[in-house]
């Protein structure tokens, strides 16, 4: 080693200049933000005249991106964490049909139906993640098991009780509710007004709203998601707590030698999965008026390829809230757009496999950049 | 080495059993500030079962440990590390995905108030860490660069350098240069060496006897979890010293017929 008494930081001979193209491409929100573009471009070129980027359709994609968005944020932190969340689709069946039991089966008001679902989905998230620091089993099977375990209950809870699998009238019972609007209802209403009487949105031609812009507001289902994205990149990214995410999904031993509180940050971040969970749960609840014992199918996979787009690793300690977003994003264009385009809609599956499939690699090659594995 | 020096940490007469095993038999080390205490001992010597009655994972069963004087009891590393004593362990020190800088901080991290925020102050650590890394000796692209592209040797400074800037008085590396290069291993007994100079007392264990001749101030051999004595620099030759590690005649026999290579 010479010794290096120099002032100011010079450049080692031993160190190869990295090209600008291979820095970009370690950042994580890369494979995002490429999807997000080509994605665009694809259906202006071969949907424009659509009406998907019409008022109404942009508000359409735009509410399925958000669902996505709300629960790829939980699990892209659980990701990095180092863990997996396979209940989440259960966990919205779940957190759905008990807002719809306390509302309209107990009678309770619907702000302490939403209040206690809240409590107690992000308690089972904790359980979830109790059990997989105290047993150090993978995630994979504790969290499968409570996919079977939620899932169950959702269909035995409402079938005992009112001897049906969907409990609607949660819109009457929500009337005049304070907190129901914080997931159902819509904001910004005299903008959307403003910009109908503009012109520059559509507006009803005839009928009981003549007059009325086609989209009257902005449905807090955006909102949820976009504060959730702003709230889990500023934590991960800006904070210490975030420091400890990378370093619990990076290496919890040596996360543990230096005095990081591995288990609580695995722990707490299965709760804020849950809570993500609950929040999509309650805003679809909100939304359709009922609660039905099949909601959130497959979304815990969904969740996972939205994130893994987005450019985490599922082996954990690295990605990104803004790639999962974005990967969310590239999602709800993409469901939304076949069907605009009058694509046969189950190809989207088809879709979904194929870039599942690339992003992984392509991440695969970029934790190699990175660690200089070869 | 000055004889009046006291000694920062005095492991007097350390036993430890597990079960019927005894790991330690009465095992007497003093370290000294700004000395480089070399442990040596071959496999099952009870060097990792003794470091670690140090660090505080293990309580001793009999004996007594005293830390700048006084008598010492850590229930959990924890203890340890708040009183100054780190460890580097050969792996599972650095996180490869993460960046040096959040790395060097990791469960340290400096904070400052944005508005209602509290947040990780990127630029001070940023600032830290290259300046850190600069002392060692180790050129940094960037304070973003990934661990994982750091070479073995290079990595084990970067654990060094972090344990020596958050005040670490006793320092114990744990076979630092057993899976390095020549080149790195070189690299880090001069880490060692810049470390020691800085009066923080170093503990180097090791199976490698010309590493240990290389940067040792004190030498102690552990043998079957007993300590064969200390001997200091200049009172020992490496040849005795690998003689003391192996337990004495078989080696004696097998070395000549090697040519004097172990």
């Amino acid at each position: 080693m010479g010794e290096t008494a120099q002032p100011t930081p010079v450049t080692d001979e031993r160190i190869k200049e990295i090209s600008p193209f291979r820095k970009a491409l370690i950042r994580p929100e890369l494979g995002g933000m490429v999807g997000t573009v080509a994605v665009f471009t694809f259906f202006l070129l071969f949907a424009h005249d659509s009406g998907m980027f019409n008022a109404q359709g942009m508000m359409n994609w735009s509410i399925v991106s958000a669902q996505f968005m709300i629960i790829a944020v939980g699990a892209c932190l659980l990701m990095i964490a180092g863990e997996f969340d396979l209940s989440v689709g259960s966990m919205i069946g779940f957190a759905g049909m008990m807002v719809a039991i306390f509302s309209v089966t107990l009678g309770w008001p619907v702000w302490i139906a939403i209040t206690v679902t809240f409590v107690l989905c992000t308690a089972i998230g904790g359980l979830n993640g109790w059990i997989v620091v105290r047993t150090g089993l993978p995630s994979f099977i504790v969290t499968l098991a409570f996919l079977f375990i939620l899932r169950g209950f959702t269909i035995f809870l409402p079938q005992t009780i009112e001897r049906k699998t969907i409990i609607g009238g949660i819109k009457d019972v929500s009337e005049g509710d304070w907190l129901a609007p914080v997931f159902g209802g819509k904001i910004f209403g005299g903008l959307f007004e403003w910009l109908g009487d503009a012109g520059m949105i559509a507006v009803f031609e005839r009928g009981t709203r003549k007059g009325q812009p086609v989209v009257d507001g902005l449905p807090m289902l955006i909102v949820w998601a976009i504060v959730l994205v702003i709230f889990g990149h500023i934590l991960l990214t800006k904070t210490k707590f975030g420091n400890w995410i990378f370093a619990s999904g990076g290496d919890a031993e040596a996360a543990r030698n230096s005095g990081v509180p591995v288990n609580k940050v695995k722990i707490l971040m299965f709760m804020f999965t849950a809570f993500c969970a609950t929040v999509f749960a309650v805003c679809q609840v909100m939304e359709f008026g009922s609660a039905g014992a099949d909601r959130g199918l497959l979304k815990e996979f969904e969740a996972i390829i939205a994130v893994v787009i987005g450019g985490a690793l599922l082996t954990g300690g690295y990605g990104s809230v803004l790639g999962a977003a974005l990967g969310a994003l590239i999602f709800g264009v993409v469901q939304q757009g076949l069907f605009f385009a009058g694509v046969e809609s189950s190809l989207f599956r088809v879709f979904l496999g194929v870039i599942l499939l690339g992003a992984v690699i392509l991440n695969t090659y970029i934790r190699r950049i990175i660690t200089g594995e070869r | 080495m000055n004889p009046e020096k006291a000694p920062i940490i005095q492991m007097k007469n350390i036993e430890k059993h597990f079960g019927s095993v005894i790991a330690l038999a009465g095992v007497s080390v003093d370290v000294f500030p700004g000395e480089c205490h070399c442990l040596l001992g071959d496999n099952g010597a009870g060097k990792s079962t003794f470091i670690k009655t140090m660090s505080g994972v293990h309580k001793p069963t009999a004996g007594q440990i005293e830390f700048e004087g006084r008598p010492m009891h850590f229930n959990d590393p924890r203890d340890a590390i708040s009183a100054g004593i780190a460890t580097v362990h050969q792996h599972l020190a650095m996180i490869p995905l993460m960046s040096v800088s959040r790395n060097f901080f990791m469960g340290n991290e400096p904070e400052k108030k944005v508005g209602p925020l509290t947040l990780f102050d990127h630029d001070h650590a940023n600032k830290v860490t290259m300046e850190e890394m600069r002392k060692m000796g180790i050129n940094l692209r960037g304070p973003d660069q990934a661990v994982g592209t750091l070479s073995g040797g290079e990595r084990q400074t970067v654990a060094i350098a972090r344990a020596v800037h958050f005040g670490a008085k006793v320092l114990i590396l744990d076979e630092p240069t057993s899976a390095l290069g020549v080149r790195q291993t070189a690299n880090v007994l001069a880490t060692i060496d810049k470390v020691r100079k800085q009066g923080i007392a170093v503990v180097f264990i090791t199976h490698n006897v010309r590493h240990a001749m290389a940067v040792g101030d004190r030498f102690t051999v552990l043998n079957r979890g007993k300590t064969l004595g200390t001997a200091q620099r200049g009172q020992i030759t490496p040849e005795e010293l690998q003689d003391l590690m192996a337990g004495g005649q078989e080696l004696v026999a097998l070395e000549g017929s090697l040519g004097g290579t172990v």
